[in-house]
């Protein structure tokens, strides 16, 4: 079939669902509206960039961080959850010798509930075919340009994890507080699309 | 769970082309690659599309590019369930 997985069509049977539970009287549409509106306001890239600065300044989190997301984020307040179904997160960090880029080839999955909302790059076509067969190029449409001795790593969340970039730690930050480089970190940072 | 591969173990992905949804992309379709770690166990997408929960264990596989695509000298990794990958 299509390499996609279109949405559409259970887009579709969740709304009809979702009529059917609220004629029967079993949803209060009111209350599906709050969850919803409380996942969207706290689903924030400054979630990501606190996850970074602390990753920068605490060796022991980064390590905890790399080896189990999950069990690194509650120490920030922080879940892949939000109140609807946990995903499992890895994070990818950046180093001298490999740079990681994220993508979603099948549709656009992304870690919502870290970097907020999805940029309309992420999702285009163009992003998601390109990326994965010539990242290098995609980087310096992007102003990225990686040393030729830099490995790429791309990473396609096609299945049920989701991903995040850990990015270099600029050079002159020793003396910033953790707030400081939290206010440092992009949100393409985290995707990969961009240094730190 | 039994897992039939181990971190290391180089595996190929199935050449089907199946007529329902699933979440092996094309470009990966056929491909040679390495066993990077284990990615939990879900429900086989392509059987939870139609209604059928049947859980199985997903891997983190690593292909080259050159592999992937002819060109290139990176790598692109994927979450695989164990239907889609055989000995390679």
């Amino acid at each position: 079939m299509s390499d996609d997985h279109d949405d559409s069509p259970i887009a579709a049977r969740v709304r009809e669902l979702e009529a059917m539970l609220e004629e029967k009287g079993l949803l209060d549409p009111r209350e599906l509206d709050q969850v919803l509106e409380a996942f969207a306001h706290r689903a924030s890239p400054a979630n990501g960039f606190r996850v970074a600065a602390r990753a920068w300044v605490d060796p022991a989190f980064r390590a905890r961080l790399l080896e189990n997301a999950n069990e690194a984020l509650p120490e920030l307040g922080l879940s892949m959850g939000g109140g609807l179904q946990v995903q499992r997160l890895h994070v990818v960090e950046n180093t001298e010798d490999v740079h990681n880029v994220i993508v979603c080839t099948l549709c656009s999955c992304y870690p919502l509930s870290l970097l907020g909302p999805s940029p309309t790059w992420y999702k285009s076509t163009a992003y998601r075919s390109k990326v994965v067969s010539h990242p290098r190029e995609v980087l310096e449409q992007f102003g990225l340009t990686l040393p030729e001795t830099t490995r790429i790593d791309v990473w396609d969340a096609n299945a049920e994890s989701r991903y995040m970039v850990l990015p270099r730690r600029p050079e002159g930050t020793e003396d910033l507080s953790e707030a400081e480089l939290a206010a440092k970190v992009t949100r393409n940072g985290l995707i990969g699309t961009a240094a730190v | 769970m039994s897992e039939r591969y181990r971190t290391g173990d180089r595996v190929r992905t199935s050449t089907v082309d199946p007529d329902h949804h699933t979440r092996l992309p094309h470009y990966a379709r056929g491909r040679r690659g390495t066993v990077i770690g284990h990615d939990g166990v879900h429900p086989l997408a392509d059987l939870s599309a139609q209604g059928i929960q049947q859980p199985q264990q997903v891997y983190l596989v690593r292909f080259a590019a050159r592999e992937l695509f002819g060109h290139g000298d990176h790598s692109v990794t994927l979450s695989l369930w164990e239907d889609y990958l055989s000995d390679e």
